[in-house]
Formats: structure tokens, C-alpha cells, sequence
């Protein structure tokens, strides 16, 4: 949307997420616990991590005091709205058996808006771009998820410009930002400089501009534009890493017998964490349970992962039992095999599988090395 | 229904050498005795009850290691007189805390410990039940989990299998949103190589984990002692850390050993 850009102070900030909870919303948003940012409900701009930033790097992340008042003022937290909208674990249904009767008596899509609709306060471009990839692949597909579809539908997105990219952050060479370009409701960027603490606006839904006309904002003035501007400059140029995206795909596929399989194999600790907190990643298994009795069963929907070894169980045994193969399922799907799946690349350079890998192994850095690998004789050795 | 007119299954609770904590589990599963009461005929549990219904069993749960030649004898019986034996705990597992005798030399412990110890029979190692007798299923943890124990009786009750991950902590440790202590605070943690089970207890509270539930599918222990080494731990501790309630489980065994201290002296010279 084209709309004129606006600024909202810090008052504005507080009156944007009480019109949004006035409006029922749930506000999500970020805030320090235990050392990172983290996602929670939000009432107050006293919930934001005001003068928090953040040092990443590879099986790294420490929170540091800024020199400023900052709301925003640090890269890609601990998670993306994934767990929000998608979450760890997630009733499908619950059924009981009563006699020779057995009927489903609680539909987890019927309660799956129920906590909601979801205000996300926050969302950094890289991590719209990733809900933009689940749109695809929970609701573009033959089975759609219905209570993701649930989730999304209500949920208003209040996206923020990096203006602090992290170590190990790569949106610069993904496409995927650090300026929002699209997916969001409302798109902030904090400006600190050269006057009051504030934020220039950007709306891109009709339902944006309807909440922000209920917020006290003034006209951004040219320098505001300008401001912001050169603080996405900044960031560009201030990425923590870079991935070549060219011809990605036919490298990865070229290497499928590469011998840095077994490298990174002998430094991964298969403990899956990088896909958990990958923001695309949407691997789940179906899990049955019963009581001692047997007369209540539920089905559960549970994040999975291509790392544990029982993910690729099939009768007589696992399909990946070795670390090498599902390291290079992992990145080949990422960078290569989603193409072909989706039509886009999985990876949207948020840097969270870098940071939070604890054994420091770096999808750019695999990816570099792949490229630079020489190619083993066609053919299985 | 029918099945009340059927002979409810009868379960049996057997003790080795152990604390008693993961027989102490099932009798903390407040809420759901009475439900497994009505499932199950609580054959054998003198930790719970003096009645004591004859065998065959349809499950034994058995708690604790070998340690002695009685012990041996005994759990040939148990397993003789039981259609399923489920071991719980980490010393019915892997031999427990008590296998670190597996690395000194138990002539030499008798010695200082025992006024007499010629009164003693004990053996120089201590080992897991499924060195001794076929054991159908393995719930791991010191002490087990309660839900993970209702879920393995639900599913000999039900005849099904039990649905008990076989993946790292780190995935608890996710699924609940709790923040990487090595990440985020440089903590050392042996969550990637062990098996999930306690819900991610430490990580949760800001401690690394200390590997209660053993070895994970796929461990790979080498990787997880560089990664120890370079968040600041000693050889020695490395050794240590792997030597708890699952050390003589083979992965942390045979890590621990690639990192004694006289090891090291011998590699020097
Ligand atoms: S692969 Fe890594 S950098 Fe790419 S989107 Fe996933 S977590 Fe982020
Ligand atoms: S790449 Fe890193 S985060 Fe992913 S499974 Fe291996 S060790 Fe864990
Ligand atoms: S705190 Fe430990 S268990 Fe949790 S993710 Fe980190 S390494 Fe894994």
C-alpha cells in the first residue's frame, strides 16, 4: 500500500498495543528471559526489551546493554513467531470410549483460534518472509493445516526493520530483508537519532491503517524517510554473514556424494536444535496416546526433526541412520530441494540454526565449502 | 464391558541393587494408582503391599543392577516367571551410579570399606539387567519419569508399543520453549547426546544437563567432548561428566575412558 508514511512516539508505540488488545488481540511480542529474547504477551512498552542488544555467532549468543534506549535494537531472537502460530505440540483430537461407543469429543481445530487472534508485535522481514514460505507449504498445499489456517487468519502483524543485524544474520543475501517488503499490517522503523525516540510508519493492509487511525501518529517528515533509509544501508552493509546464493541448487545437488558430508558429520551432534528454531522448518510426527484405561485416546501433533534418527524409521529401519545423511537432507532440502518442492528457497538468512547450533556448525560456511569442494567421479563410490 | 470378566493382567515389582527411587515413582503417580488399580492386579510390590499373589506375571518391572552371584540367580527366577520384563532406571539400564566400581578395583574398595571383608560377595562389576536375562523394554532416567512409566504401562496393558522417543533433550528442551543454557550462557550440557525423557528439567532451570537418561540414539560423544573442552571444562571433568548414573552405558563409557587423566600422561610421553 501506498499510504502516506507516519511517526508514532513512544506514546503512540504504548497506544498502538493498547488498540490492539482494546481490539481483543493477543499482543506477542518480544522480551528478555533467561539471557535472550524470547516471545511473550506484551501489555506495556515496558515489556520490550528497552536497551537490549545482542552479540551472535556460531553456538553463540549473549544479550549486551546498548549505549541507547532501544526497543528494538537486536537482531533475530531466540525463536520466529513459529511457536506461536505453529506450535510444539498441539491436540488434534481427543476421543473416549464409552461401552461399544467410541466418539471424538474435543476437535483441536475447533480451539485452535481460541487463544487468539494474535497480535505479533516485532516481526523482523527475515521471519515474514518464513511465514510467507508456511502460507505456502500449511495452507497451499492438498491437506491444509486448519489450525495453523486458524491461527493466521485472525493474526495482525506489526513488523520491525533491523536496525541491528546479528553475526550470524544473512537476509542481505537471501532477498529476505532487513527491511519488511511485504506481509505485514503495520511496518515499523525506530529512529533514535537526531531528535526524540520514534518510529516511522509504513502501512500495508487496509486493517493496518483502520488501527492506526485510532493511534496518535503526525506526518513523517522527509528526513524521517531519509533516516530510515540509511538505517537499512547500515544494515545491509553490517550483515554478520553471507551465503552465494547462485546456482545454490546445482551445487548442492552436484555434491551429493561430497566427502564434507562426512566433516560436518563428525562434528554434528544430531540434537536437531537447528531445525527446531528454524523458522521454515515444519517437520511434525503424528503421535497416538492412551490412558491406563484406554477409554480416553488422543492424537497429537508434535515438531519433529530430519536429525533424530526415528524420523526416517520405516518398517526394517531407518532410512538416514547415519549423522552424514541427514545433515545433507537437512541443508539440500534448505538451499536445493525446496525449489523444486516450493518454488522458493527454504532458508530465509534469519542465522538462528548458526546461533544456536552447539556445535557452531554454519549453513553458510557448508554451503561455501560445497562450492569449493571438488566434486567426487560421478556415480557411488 | 468384557474385559472386567477377564483376569486383569498381574504386575510384578522387583529390586536389585538400586535406591528405590524409581519404585518410588510408580507410587508417586498420585492420581493415576487407582486407575492402574483397576487395570492391573498388583501381584508382587513389597515396596507397596505384604500381599504377595504367586507368579507368572504378565509384567515385571524390574529396579536396580547386578552386583552379586545371588542377584544373578535371582533375576534368572524373575525373568522365568514373567511374560514381559521392563527394566526401569538407570541401573537396571546401564549398572547405575554403583558401575563406577566398573573402573577401580573392587578387591581393593572391599579392602579399605570393610572391617571383614571376607563376610562380602559382591561382584567386580555391575551390570545392566539385559546382561544377564532378555529384557523387552528399557525405560531409562535416574529416576525414571512418571509419564513415561504410565505411558510403558498403558501400552502393556493395551498390548501396544510404547511410544518413548529415543532423541536427544534438546528436543524437550525446544518443545518448551526453554532458552539454550550452552548458547546463551556458555553452560556446559550434555542434552545433544542424551536420550529425552525428563522434559528438559535442567535446561529449564538454567543448569546443563547432566545425562540422567543416557545415551540418545545417535551420540556423538566425540563431537559433544570438543564442544565441552572448548566451553571451558577440564579433561578430567569431561571424564567425570559422562561417569554419573548412566557411565557404564557404552557411549559414555568408552567417551569417559578417551579422557582419563593417565591417558593423557601416557599420549604425552
Ligand atoms: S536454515 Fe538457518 S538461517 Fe535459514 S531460515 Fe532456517 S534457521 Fe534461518
Ligand atoms: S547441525 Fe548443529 S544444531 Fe543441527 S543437529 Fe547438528 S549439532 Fe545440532
Ligand atoms: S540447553 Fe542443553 S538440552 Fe537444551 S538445547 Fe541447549 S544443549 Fe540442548
Amino acid at each position: 500500500m501506498d499510504a502516506e508514511m507516519r511517526v508514532l512516539d513512544l506514546l503512540g508505540l504504548q497506544g498502538l498495543i493498547d488498540t490492539l488488545r482494546a481490539r481483543g488481540y493477543a499482543v506477542v511480542g518480544p522480551t528478555v528471559r533467561d539471557g535472550a529474547i524470547v516471545h511473550a504477551p506484551i501489555a506495556t512498552i515496558d515489556d520490550l526489551p528497552r536497551g537490549w542488544g545482542d552479540d551472535q555467532d556460531a553456538a553463540h549468543y549473549r544479550l549486551r546493554r546498548r549505549a541507547d534506549d532501544a526497543l528494538f535494537g537486536f537482531a533475530a531472537g531466540a525463536q520466529s513467531p513459529k511457536p506461536v502460530l505453529f506450535p510444539a505440540e498441539e491436540l488434534i483430537w481427543r476421543g473416549r470410549r464409552t461401552g461399544e461407543e467410541f466418539t471424538v469429543n474435543e476437535d483441536g481445530a475447533e480451539r485452535a483460534g481460541d487463544e487468539g487472534p494474535y497480535a505479533l508485535l516485532g516481526v523482523r522481514s527475515c521471519d515474514l518472509h518464513a511465514l510467507a514460505i508456511h502460507d505456502v507449504v500449511l495452507l497451499g498445499r492438498d491437506h491444509v493445516d486448519v489450525r495453523y489456517a486458524a491461527r493466521r487468519a485472525g493474526a495482525f502483524v506489526v513488523a520491525v526493520t533491523c536496525t541491528a543485524p546479528g553475526g550470524t544474520c544473512f537476509c542481505a543475501s537471501m532477498g529476505t530483508g532487513p527491511r519488511p517488503d511485504a506481509g505485514y499490517d503495520l511496518a515499523l522503523t525506530e529512529l533514535l537519532d537526531d531528535g526524540p525516540h520514534r518510529f516511522l510508519v509504513e502501512v500495508g493492509t487496509p486493517r493496518g491503517e483502520e488501527v492506526l487511525a485510532e493511534v496518535p501518529t503526525t506526518s513523517a517528515p522527509a528526513h524521517d524517510v531519509r533516516a530510515a533509509d540509511d538505517a537499512v544501508a547500515w544494515s545491509v552493509a553490517h550483515m554478520g554473514r553471507t551465503l552465494d546464493t547462485d546456482g545454490i541448487k546445482e551445487v548442492l545437488y552436484a555434491n551429493a556424494e561430497s566427502p564434507r558430508w562426512d566433516d560436518v558429520a563428525s562434528l554434528c551432534l544430531a540434537c536437531t536444535n537447528c531445525t527446531l528454531v528454524c523458522p521454515t522448518c515444519f517437520c511434525t510426527s503424528v503421535e497416538d496416546v492412551a490412558d491406563l484405561t484406554g477409554d480416553v485416546a488422543e492424537r497429537r501433533r508434535v515438531w519433529d526433526s530430519c536429525f533424530s534418527e526415528d524420523f526416517s524409521y520405516i518398517h526394517g529401519g531407518a532410512i538416514r541412520p547415519e549423522i552424514r545423511s541427514r545433515y545433507r537432507q537437512w541443508i539440500t532440502h534448505k538451499l536445493a530441494s525446496w525449489q523444486d518442492q516450493f518454488g522458493m528457497s527454504g532458508c530465509v538468512g534469519c542465522g538462528r540454526c548458526i546461533t544456536w547450533c552447539p556445535a557452531a556448525i554454519d549453513i553458510t560456511a557448508e554451503a561455501a565449502a560445497l562450492r569449493w569442494t571438488p566434486q567426487p567421479a560421478a556415480g557411488r563410490s | 464391558m468384557t474385559i472386567q470378566t477377564q483376569a486383569l493382567p498381574k504386575l510384578a515389582v522387583w529390586k536389585f541393587a538400586s535406591c528405590d527411587g524409581c519404585q518410588l515413582t510408580l507410587l508417586n503417580c498420585e492420581d493415576e494408582l487407582m486407575a492402574l488399580a483397576g487395570e492391573v492386579q498388583i501381584a508382587y510390590f513389597p515396596e507397596a503391599t505384604r500381599a504377595v499373589v504367586e507368579g507368572p506375571y504378565d509384567v515385571s518391572l524390574v529396579e536396580g543392577s547386578v552386583t552379586t552371584p545371588e542377584e544373578i540367580e535371582r533375576i534368572g527366577q524373575v525373568r522365568e516367571m514373567s511374560r514381559n520384563v521392563v527394566t526401569i532406571g538407570a541401573c537396571a539400564t546401564s549398572g547405575g551410579i554403583q558401575a563406577l566400581r566398573n573402573f577401580g578395583d573392587i578387591a581393593e574398595f572391599r579392602s579399605v570399606v570393610y572391617a571383614h571383608p571376607e563376610y562380602l560377595s559382591t561382584l567386580a562389576r555391575s551390570t545392566p539387567i539385559s546382561a544377564h536375562v532378555d529384557v523387552d523394554f528399557e525405560l531409562r532416567g535416574c529416576p525414571i519419569n512418571k509419564h513415561q512409566l504410565l505411558e510403558v504401562l498403558a501400552a502393556y496393558i493395551q498390548r501396544r508399543k510404547p511410544r518413548i522417543p529415543t532423541y536427544s533433550v534438546c528436543v524437550e528442551c525446544k518443545r518448551r520453549g526453554a532458552v539454550c543454557v550452552a548458547v546463551a550462557n556458555g553452560t556446559p550440557c550434555l542434552g545433544p547426546v542424551t536420550q529425552a525423557g525428563c522434559g528438559a528439567l535442567c535446561p529449564a532451570f538454567a543448569r546443563g544437563c547432566y545425562g540422567c537418561f543416557g545415551p540418545q540414539d545417535s551420540p556423538n560423544t566425540a563431537a559433544m567432548s570438543d564442544r565441552l573442552i572448548s566451553l571451558g571444562m577440564a579433561d578430567d571433568e569431561v571424564m567425570r561428566i559422562y561417569r554419573t548414573f548412566n557411565a557404564a552405558s557404552e557411549p559414555f563409557r568408552r567417551e569417559s575412558e578417551r579422557h582419563e587423566p593417565a591417558r593423557d600422561e601416557e599420549a604425552l610421553t
